[in-house]
C-alpha cells in the first residue's frame, strides 16, 4: 500500500555520523539524495508544530561543505555566485545561487564567509560533488576549493526556544550572522540561520564530535521540549515559508527571476556567471512565475506535478505541495503563466481528475502571529 | 504492532472482516503507523466494481498518497463517510471506526487467498 519513489536504489546510501542515534531514537528512514535520512522520528506534524512552538533539533549532515579560500577567493566567489558578496563580510552569511550561463539555478546555498579569505559553501546534498567539480572547473587565480564532507558534520536548531540552548554569546549572535563557539563542549561554527521561518541556529562541527553535541542538545532541550526532527516537517516548514528546495521548485532550468528571487540576484555586479541571460530575461519579462497558493475548498493536499488551471486550461505545474500543518490547508508553489500569478488568482488544482479551487498567496504562506 | 486474529490480511497492508456476503476493508495497523499522520481518505463510490489486487482507494498521509487495493472482487456497498472530516480516525482506530469501506463480494472463496495472520504479522514485521 505505501508506494514511494526511490525505495530501491541501485547504489547503497550513505548514512550521516547520527545514523544511529536516528535508528535509537525510532526515526522512519527513507532515501533522500542518496542518503538515508529520518523522515520523522515519531510524527511529522507534531515535528513540526514543535518547531514552531517550542524548539526541534534537526541532522542536516547529508548537505555539503564547501571551503573557498586563498587571496582571490572574494573575486572568484562573487562572479560564480548571482548575489553580492562584496556588500556582506567576514562574519556573516548571504542566501545565494551558483547559476550556469543560461541563468538556470545549478545550487542554491548559503556562503559564510569565515575569515577575510576563507568562505564556507552550504550545499544541497543532491549537488555536492557536482558543485565542487564545477568550481574547481572555474577557479582560477589564487584560489583553492576543498570538499569537506567526510569531516564536517551540521545540525540545526530551531524554533523559538532554540536561543536557550545555546551559551550566551551565541544566543546574541544577529540573524544571518556567523561565529565560532563552544556549544555543549564540542567547538562549533554557529551561524544564526535555517530553513524553517523560526529563530534558530546551523551549527557545524567536526564529524567525530556531533554524536556528542546531538544528543547533549536534546539532554539540555528536554525541559524546554524539544523534538528530534526528521526530514518531513523540514519540508513543510520550509513549505509555509515559500523557502525553494533545489530539484523541485528551482532546478537548473530555472532561474531565480521566474522563481520570483531577484532579491538574491545583483545583476548590478559588472559580471557573474548567468548574468547576461538574467538580464535578458528581464528584459523580455519571465513567461512564468512560482507563485505560492492555498487550497480555498476542501481537498486531497496538492503534490508536485499536478496541473494548476485556470479559464478551463492548464496554466501551470505544482512543484511543492503538503497539508500546512500550521494552516490546517493544503498550501504548495508552482509555475504559472505570468498572467495568473497576481495574488488574489483564483486556480484549480487538478488531482486525480478533479479540480479544486485554490488561490495565489503572498509569500510567506504562514505568518507568524506578532 | 496489532494484528487482530479475526481478520485477513493483504500484502499491500490492507485488512479484511466478513460480515455476511460482504467484506469490510482497511488498513493496517502496520500501515497507519508508516504512514501516520494521515490527513485525506478518497474512499471508492458505492456502486463502484473493484477487482482483487486493483487501486480502488486513496489514503494520503502528510508526505505522500497511498493506493489502497481492494483485497476481493465486487460491488463497493458502503463507504466511511465519517473519515472525510475525521480522516484521523484511521490512525487513532485502523481495525475499528478507521474502515475504509464494504464490498459485497462476488467470489467469497477469494478469501482464502488472503494472508492468515500469523502470515501477515511475518511478513509485516520483515
Amino acid at each position: 500500500m505505501v508506494r514511494c519513489a526511490g525505495m530501491s536504489p541501485t547504489e547503497p546510501l550513505r548514512r550521516t555520523s547520527l545514523y544511529a542515534a536516528h535508528l535509537a531514537l525510532g526515526a522512519k528512514m527513507v532515501p533522500f539524495a542518496g542518503w538515508e535520512m529520518p523522515v520523522y522520528y515519531t510524527s511529522i506534524v507534531e515535528e513540526h508544530h514543535a518547531v514552531r512552538q517550542r524548539v526541534g533539533l534537526f541532522d542536516v549532515s547529508h548537505m555539503g561543505e564547501l571551503i573557498v579560500s586563498g587571496p582571490d577567493a572574494e573575486t572568484f566567489l562573487n562572479r560564480m555566485l548571482t548575489n553580492d558578496v562584496s556588500k556582506t563580510a567576514a562574519g556573516r552569511a548571504q542566501y545565494t545561487f551558483l547559476c550556469n550561463d543560461a541563468g538556470g539555478i545549478r545550487d542554491d546555498l548559503v556562503l559564510y564567509w569565515l575569515e577575510p579569505m576563507r568562505f564556507l559553501l552550504l550545499v544541497n546534498a543532491g549537488n555536492v560533488e557536482n558543485d565542487f567539480a564545477w568550481l574547481r572547473f572555474c577557479a582560477s587565480g589564487s584560489v583553492t576549493v576543498e570538499n569537506h564532507h567526510s569531516e564536517i558534520a551540521t545540525v540545526s536548531l530551531q524554533g523559538p526556544l532554540a536561543a536557550k540552548l545555546v551559551p550566551a554569546p551565541a544566543a546574541t549572535l544577529g540573524l544571518f550572522r556567523v561565529a565560532p563557539f563552544n556549544v555543549c563542549g564540542v567547538r562549533c561554527r554557529v551561524s544564526r540561520t535555517g530553513y524553517t521561518g523560526e529563530d534558530g541556529f546551523e551549527l557545524l562541527c567536526a564529524i567525530p564530535d556531533v554524536m556528542r553535541l546531538w544528543n547533549e542538545l536534546l539532554a539540555a532541550g528536554a525541559p524546554f521540549g524539544i523534538r528530534p526532527c526528521g526530514l518531513g516537517a523540514r519540508d513543510t516548514l520550509r513549505l509555509e515559508m515559500c523557502y525553494p528546495l533545489h530539484g523541485q521548485d528551482i532546478t537548473e532550468t530555472t532561474t531565480p527571476l521566474e522563481a520570483g528571487l531577484n532579491r538574491f540576484v545583483a545583476l548590478d555586479k559588472p559580471d557573474f556567471i548567468g548574468r547576461d541571460a538574467l538580464l535578458a530575461q528581464k528584459a523580455a519579462g519571465v513567461t512564468r512565475k512560482l507563485v505560492p497558493f492555498k487550497m480555498t475548498e476542501k481537498a486531497p493536499p496538492p503534490r508536485p506535478h499536478y496541473a494548476l488551471m485556470a479559464e478551463g486550461r492548464r496554466v501551470g505545474e505544482v512543484t511543492s505541495g503538503a497539508p500546512s500543518p500550521s494552516l490546517g490547508i493544503g498550501i504548495g508553489m508552482g509555475y504559472v503563466e505570468t498572467d495568473f500569478a497576481a495574488p488574489g488568482t483564483q486556480l484549480g488544482v487538478e488531482i486525480r481528475g478533479k479540480t479544486f479551487a485554490a488561490v495565489v498567496e503572498t509569500k510567506p504562506l504562514w505568518k507568524k502571529n506578532k | 504492532m496489532s494484528v487482530p486474529t479475526n481478520l485477513r490480511y493483504t500484502k499491500t497492508h490492507e485488512w479484511l472482516r466478513i460480515e455476511g456476503d460482504a467484506a469490510v476493508v482497511g488498513i493496517t495497523d502496520h500501515a497507519q503507523k508508516e504512514l501516520t499522520d494521515i490527513v485525506y481518505v478518497e474512499p471508492p463510490q458505492v456502486g463502484d466494481n473493484v477487482e482483487a489486487g486493483k487501486e480502488c482507494a486513496v489514503v494520503e498521509s502528510v508526505k505522500a498518497a497511498s493506493d489502497i487495493y481492494a483485497p476481493v472482487t465486487g460491488e463497493v456497498v458502503a463507504a466511511n463517510t465519517a473519515l472525510a472530516d475525521h480522516p484521523e480516525l484511521v490512525n487513532e482506530d485502523p481495525y475499528g471506526q478507521g474502515w475504509l469501506f464494504k464490498i459485497r463480494m462476488s467470489d467469497p472463496a477469494q478469501v482464502d487467498e488472503l494472508l492468515p495472520p500469523d502470515e501477515y504479522a511475518n511478513h509485516a514485521g520483515e
